[in-house]
């Protein structure tokens, strides 16, 4: 019998009713995370039916969609967003009706659902685990399978802890050698998407391995995982190794103890077999990668930072990138570097973690952002902000000029108040460029939290490698 | 859930590529908590182009939508759906879905019919001529025809088109799939007292109690 790879071995540990051709398997499903956003048609339909949560001990619920980044009351989010306010209170009532644990905004443990997952230790190494959210490809960096649903599948996993699942196929994304310095996880996912194109990964799931995955920390690994699914795949894997394993010890929801242990040793034979095979296979060269950035409307039009905006995109024919190009207001054959821009968000669940912040600050640190850019700084959780500002990285933000908001989703996508004006250009942490993704008419470039960093001092494109030999001369 | 069995429809071209479901329904519409009313931000950034497709008199009663490749791929919205059934639609046909987008799709019986790439980009050219398309999905048969609008209607072609065979049931009987599950609850039940190592749970864990 050949080796199974990691996803085969969490698929078949999770395969609670066989596949046929009449019917897709059932999957069980170990955790289930909830937002206000996906979830509230979802309760809904569970009332309707009079159905309860079958495994609230399964499932955790958190606040980061519609939360306002500002500090305010309630009463005041009432008055300037009832819609968004009756969203968080719609969340509150049905977790306290199904008696599900809720990371409210007055919860310590509050944040962008695949920032506090990780944080608190619940995702853990071979898990099933689902949201009402495609970024949930995050959880994978764990060696989980972890993948978005819609709001009728939240609801049959709260009604009965599994999913109708056909098997996807299993992609190799192999990734040699080592990343330069001054080269981060996120140019790493942008050059893979923009060589794989936006819909390579349809119907797979994404192993990522080989020397460049392996270096990568446990930060760096959730980014590149984040965007599995703007590559089309629906989830994407890191298998668990000692990196893994030193991040979730002492977490708070991770085992303890002898449960450490025997969870350590269950971990440990997750890996991929070395005689299994994959249904597709790709190799890239890490030293070959550049910081990148994105010119178009989707995440795979992205080149390096040097480069010319090229003629054609993988993924899109030539139409859309006509329309894509109209529409951000740039050529093929432009030069990136230069291009003045207007707002610098660092965010997200992408790159909104503590390393993040840290990179960001270090080259913001007795600097300025241009005046004419406006530059927010949004944690991904409350912990991350605790945490950034016992470092005083809070300080270096407001002193170089920046806005240092509350944890949450904020200008990644134009629903709770930050938002980018008709025409803009902004220079972002997060994962989508998609048309009006962060406000109507407005336009995203997509990079790493130290190119968005460095651009936001110079107020235009520049390469941050650049700019920190200026600062060492 | 409303069965689909046969639908004639007059049909709307968009030819785009990767239209993501930003783009279907943009986040300023998500802040609901019911699936009334979405039609109105359906394709919302593009429809304040008043020459923009949806906004034709002539295809207001279309109930099928033809797209580039990849529709419906990004955020896993089902609202996307939602909006296009609210705006009448009753399939979308593509020569490739994005994965959530396809599901939610079959969950709200909305069709998604994927037809090869030459075959897309054939019946999308006739879609934007002034004489437009007309076609007959039948899901039953699992075949997309043509229909005549003029007098030559010996030129009428089909092409067939698969759906998963759970869904299709599901679709042609109007059964909704979560009363399967439902039934599916004793074996989730065995797998779970099966597991040889309980997984952890969500419960507060005991440090985190005040
Ligand atoms: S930060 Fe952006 S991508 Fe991530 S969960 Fe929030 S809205 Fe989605």
């Amino acid at each position: 019998m050949s080796g199974r790879t990691l996803f085969d071995k969490i698929w078949d540990a999770h395969v609670a009713m066989a596949e046929t051709p009449e019917h897709p398997a059932v999957l069980g499903i170990d955790l289930h995370f909830v937002h206000e956003v996906t979830s509230p048609q979802a309760f809904a339909e569970l009332n309707r039916r009079g159905l309860t949560v079958r495994r609230p001990d399964r499932t955790v619920a958190t606040m980061d969609h519609s939360t306002p980044t500002l500090p305010m009351s309630r009463a005041t989010l009432a008055v300037l967003d009832p819609s968004g306010a009756h969203q968080l209170d719609q969340l509150e009532t049905n977790c306290a009706r199904h008696r599900i644990p809720l990371f409210g905004l007055e919860s310590d443990h509050q944040g962008i659902v695949h920032v506090i997952g990780p944080e608190l230790g619940l995702t853990q190494p071979g898990m099933t685990i689902v949201c009402g959210d495609s970024h949930t490809s995050t959880h994978g960096a764990f060696g989980a399978l972890a993948f978005g649903i819609g709001t009728s599948e939240v609801g049959h996993v709260l009604a009965t802890q599994g999913l109708l699942q056909r098997r996807p196929q299993t992609f190799e994304v192999r990734v040699e050698g080592r990343l330069r310095p001054g080269v981060t996880a996120k140019d790493l996912v942008l050059y893979l998407i923009s060589r794989l194109g936006i819909d390579a990964g349809t119907g797979s799931v994404f192993e990522y391995r080989g020397e460049a995955i392996e270096a990568l920390t446990m930060e760096e690994r959730m980014t590149l995982c984040n965007m599995s699914i703007e590559a089309g795949a629906r989830a994407g894997l890191v298998a668990p190794d000692q990196t893994t394993f030193d991040y979730l010890r002492g977490r708070a929801y991770a085992p303890r103890g002898q449960a450490w242990e025997e969870a350590r040793r269950r971990w440990s034979e997750l890996p991929t077999d070395a005689d299994a095979t994959f249904d597709r296979s790709v190799t890239f060269d890490a030293a070959t990668i550049e910081p990148m950035l994105t010119y178009g409307t989707n995440p795979a039009m992205a080149v390096g930072i040097r480069e010319p905006i090229p003629d054609r995109a993988v993924g899109s024919d030539d139409e859309s990138l006509r329309k894509a190009l109209d529409y951000m207001g740039f050529r093929s054959g432009d030069q990136l570097l230069g291009q003045p821009i207007d707002v610098v968000f660092i965010g997200s669940c992408t790159n909104a973690r503590l390393s993040d912040l840290t990179a960001a600050a270090r080259i913001l640190e007795g600097r300025r952002v241009a005046d004419q850019v406006r530059m927010l700084v949004v944690p991904g959780s409350r912990q991350v902000k605790r945490q950034a500002e016992e470092l005083g990285l809070d300080e270096v933000f407001r002193a170089a000029g920046a806005e240092w908001r509350e944890a949450g989703c904020s200008m990644c996508l134009a629903m709770n108040g930050d938002q980018i004006e008709p025409g803009q250009y902004a220079l972002s942490t997060s994962n989508r460029n998609f048309e009006g993704r962060q406000g109507a008419g407005g336009r995203t470039l997509l990079a790493s939290p130290i190119t968005a960093a460095a651009s936001a001092i110079a107020g235009a494109i520049v390469d941050a490698r650049e700019t920190q030999v200026e600062v060492a001369s | 859930m409303k069965p689909f069995t046969t639908l004639q429809s007059r049909v709307v071209g968009l030819p785009v590529d990767n239209i993501d479901t930003d783009q279907i329904i943009p986040a300023r519409f998500l802040k609901g908590v019911d699936r009334l009313g979405l039609g109105e931000g359906l394709f919302a950034n593009w429809r304040d182009d008043p020459e923009f497709v949806l906004n034709r008199p002539q295809l207001q009663d279309a109930r099928i939508l033809i797209s580039g490749e990849n529709f419906g791929c990004g955020s896993s919205r089902e609202h996307a759906a939602w909006a296009l059934l609210d705006f009448g639609f009753r399939a979308v046909i593509s020569s490739r879905f994005g994965d959530i987008f396809r599901s939610n799709a079959l969950k709200n019986g909305l069709l998604p019919v994927e037809l090869p790439h030459a075959v897309v980009r054939q019946l999308m050219h006739h879609a934007r001529e002034p004489a437009g398309l007309h076609l007959e999905i039948d899901l039953e048969g699992s075949r997309v025809r043509t229909l005549a609008t003029g007098p030559d209607s010996s030129t009428a072609e089909s092409w067939p088109f698969t759906v998963d065979p759970f869904s299709r049931r599901c679709l042609l009987e109007g059964i909704d799939q979560l009363g399967f599950l439902l039934r599916q609850v004793p074996a989730i039940e065995r797998w779970e007292a099966s597991r040889p190592v309980q997984t952890p749970t969500s419960s507060v864990p005991q440090e985190h109690r005040s």
